[in-house]
């Protein structure tokens, strides 16, 4: 198959559940119309927030549930008819991990990797991970963080063209998140298709090659981070992030125009139509201060604008 | 991703090599031995498997209980605690590891891999025929040492039997696992092995129950197996209307568990 189509297609995608005995044995339309492509060597972040449809958007795209309507490819083939031989191309880590708790993370590991013909070498893959720490110990056992990063070994073990991570991030301690944000670097560069759905800004802004984002089972807008946060409505929004010490409070007569806030200690955000003369005046009152910031960053409308312009709430 | 083995040429080494399966016996044996090997070291289970028909057998050789139907009681009794075996390997054993293997997404994680649904259910046959020859050799074993003597005639009848008894009690175990909730599927699957076993016309012949009671009885899959393993394991007789009892509750719960299994 040439390497120019897309790893993953969907388009028009629509999920009925049902009958739901709350609402009279109606269907729900949970999704309606979610469209994306996944390339393969970049990372597609579907961006959404709880109940958006995300994780039902993926299974639908794993073959672990049916679609209702539209289409769906997966590296060119049906995945709710998926081979054997398909599977073993696609590597998926569910959002609640799947993994069994009275089992011990080595073990499992080792049989997932028996059922393909050329696994990755377990014992280097653990290693990788931080598995072989608590290779010993049972599932159960094991933090949010050393499950997510098993259920990625899982994932990976096979060799897989395509990777579908749900909320890799979840639950991940900063070591852990650092691990997991190399590898889904690494694997980009290894010309890996992955796609991961998340609800933290952070996240897509950090890995997203492309977003989709998904609001009410529809997929509402898309993009890379930085057409998605172009100033489309030329209305001069802009961003200044900076970062000093903690707890600098602003006068009030000091860019009083501006959104301020301490987004945490040490970070501060100013956000609306920034000018020239506004970032001197910063400047200015830093020196008054005797602050100099260890950052700074200006862009246009964030991730978050976006999400808030489209749907017209928090993502969180 | 580069496992840090650099390549001869200095490129690392590359991870996307596009996977390939394992061939399907292959994944169908190894996810039958890893089954059956949590399985037997499940404590719970190992009770479950090998402690309770030990001590039924022990109890019916040492009771009065089965004196009305055979000269020697470890005769009439070792048919039956065969039949409760399988019954507990792959009704209640599997039927409750698969109810939490769905609870805890085991089952569709494991569908996501070259695996499969398919590759999953045939997985657990393998394990439910590996625990049952385990449970042969030592329950089998014991009553030997207690003075069992099989008719030799009855054992392909028999093997037959426990045959289509484990497929029967495994598609009915998957039945209430993929239906039920997993604390539902715990107490639905050990209470029905307990009525089974006591009236159920496992252990003791249906024929023996109140006339009412017996036309139902002989129907259920417990007795089939009981009744048609002591026919063919005391007297050398096959069992025909038996094994079609058994071969009907394994078509049909099939079916119903196709029909209704959720994955999730």
């Amino acid at each position: 198959m040439p390497t120019s189509s897309p790893a993953l297609e969907i388009d028009g995608l629509v999920k009925d559940f049902g009958p739901v005995g709350a609402l009279d044995g109606r269907m729900v339309r949970v999704l309606d119309g979610v469209s994306l492509r996944a390339e393969r060597g970049a990372v597609t972040v579907l961006l959404g927030a709880n109940g958006a449809g995300k994780t039902t958007t993926l299974e639908c795209a794993q073959g672990l549930q049916r679609a209702d309507g539209g289409r769906v490819r997966l590296l060119g083939e049906d995945p709710w008819r998926a081979t054997p031989q398909l599977r073993a191309r696609v590597g998926v880590m569910l959002q609640d991990g799947g993994l069994p708790p009275s089992v011990r993370p080595l073990a499992l590991l080792r049989h997932v990797a028996s059922m393909y013909a050329d696994p990755l070498p377990v014992d280097a893959l653990a290693g990788r991970l931080g598995l072989d720490a608590f290779g010993a110990v049972s599932i159960r056992r094991l933090s949010g963080g050393q499950k997510q990063r098993l259920a990625l070994a899982c994932a990976l073990v096979g060799r897989p063209e395509v990777v579908f991570l749900d909320e890799p991030s979840a639950g991940l301690d900063p070591q852990s998140r650092t691990i997991v944000f190399d590898i889904i670097r690494e694997l980009r560069a290894d010309g890996l298709a992955v796609i991961l759905t998340t609800h933290l800004l952070d996240d897509a802004q950090r890995l997203a090659d492309y977003v989709f984002i998904v609001e009410g089972g529809r997929t509402v807008a898309e993009g890379t981070v930085a057409e998605l946060t172009a100033d489309t409505e030329a209305d001069g929004t802009r961003e200044l992030r900076f970062e000093t010490v903690p707890g600098l409070s602003f006068p009030s007569d000091l860019l009083p125009h501006l959104l301020q806030r301490e987004t945490e200690p040490g970070q501060y955000v100013l956000r609306g139509p920034l000018t020239a003369d506004d970032v001197a005046r910063l400047a200015r009152w830093w020196d008054a201060c005797g602050v100099m910031p260890t950052s700074i960053s200006l862009a246009p409308r964030s991730l978050e604008d976006v999400f808030l312009d489209i749907s017209g709430r928090s993502i969180r | 991703m580069t496992l840090s083995t650099p390549a001869p040429g200095g490129s690392p080494v590359r991870q996307a090599g596009g996977g390939t399966a394992a061939p399907l016996p292959a994944r169908v044996l190894r996810h039958g031995a890893y089954e059956a090997l949590g399985m037997l070291r499940n404590g719970e289970q190992l009770v479950l498997a090998i402690v309770l028909p030990l001590l039924a057998l022990t109890a019916l050789v040492l009771t009065p209980v089965l004196d009305a139907y055979g000269p020697d009681r470890i005769d009439v009794a070792a048919p039956g605690v065969l039949a409760l075996c399988t019954m507990s390997t792959a009704f209640t054993g599997q039927g409750i590891a698969t109810g939490f293997d769905r609870r805890y997404g085991v089952l569709r994680f494991l569908s996501t891999t070259p695996l499969g649904r398919s590759g999953l259910i045939l997985g657990k046959a393998v394990a439910v025929a590996v625990v049952l020859a385990v449970q042969l050799v030592v329950i089998g074993g014991a009553a030997v040492l207690m003075g069992w003597t099989p008719e030799p005639a009855g054992i392909l009848p028999a093997a037959l039997l426990l045959l289509l008894g484990s497929a029967a009690f495994t598609a009915l175990g998957l039945l209430v696992a993929g239906t039920l909730r997993p604390e539902a599927t715990l107490a639905v699957t050990n209470l029905v092995w307990i009525l089974l076993a006591a009236a159920g016309g496992v252990i003791i012949p249906a024929a023996s129950l109140p006339a009412a009671a017996e036309p139902f009885v002989s129907v259920l899959p417990s007795a089939a197996l009981g009744d048609g393993l002591r026919a063919a394991l005391v007297d050398g007789v096959f069992d025909p209307i038996a094994c079609l009892v058994l071969l009907a509750w394994a078509a049909l719960a099939s079916l119903a568990a196709i029909r209704w299994f959720k994955w999730s």
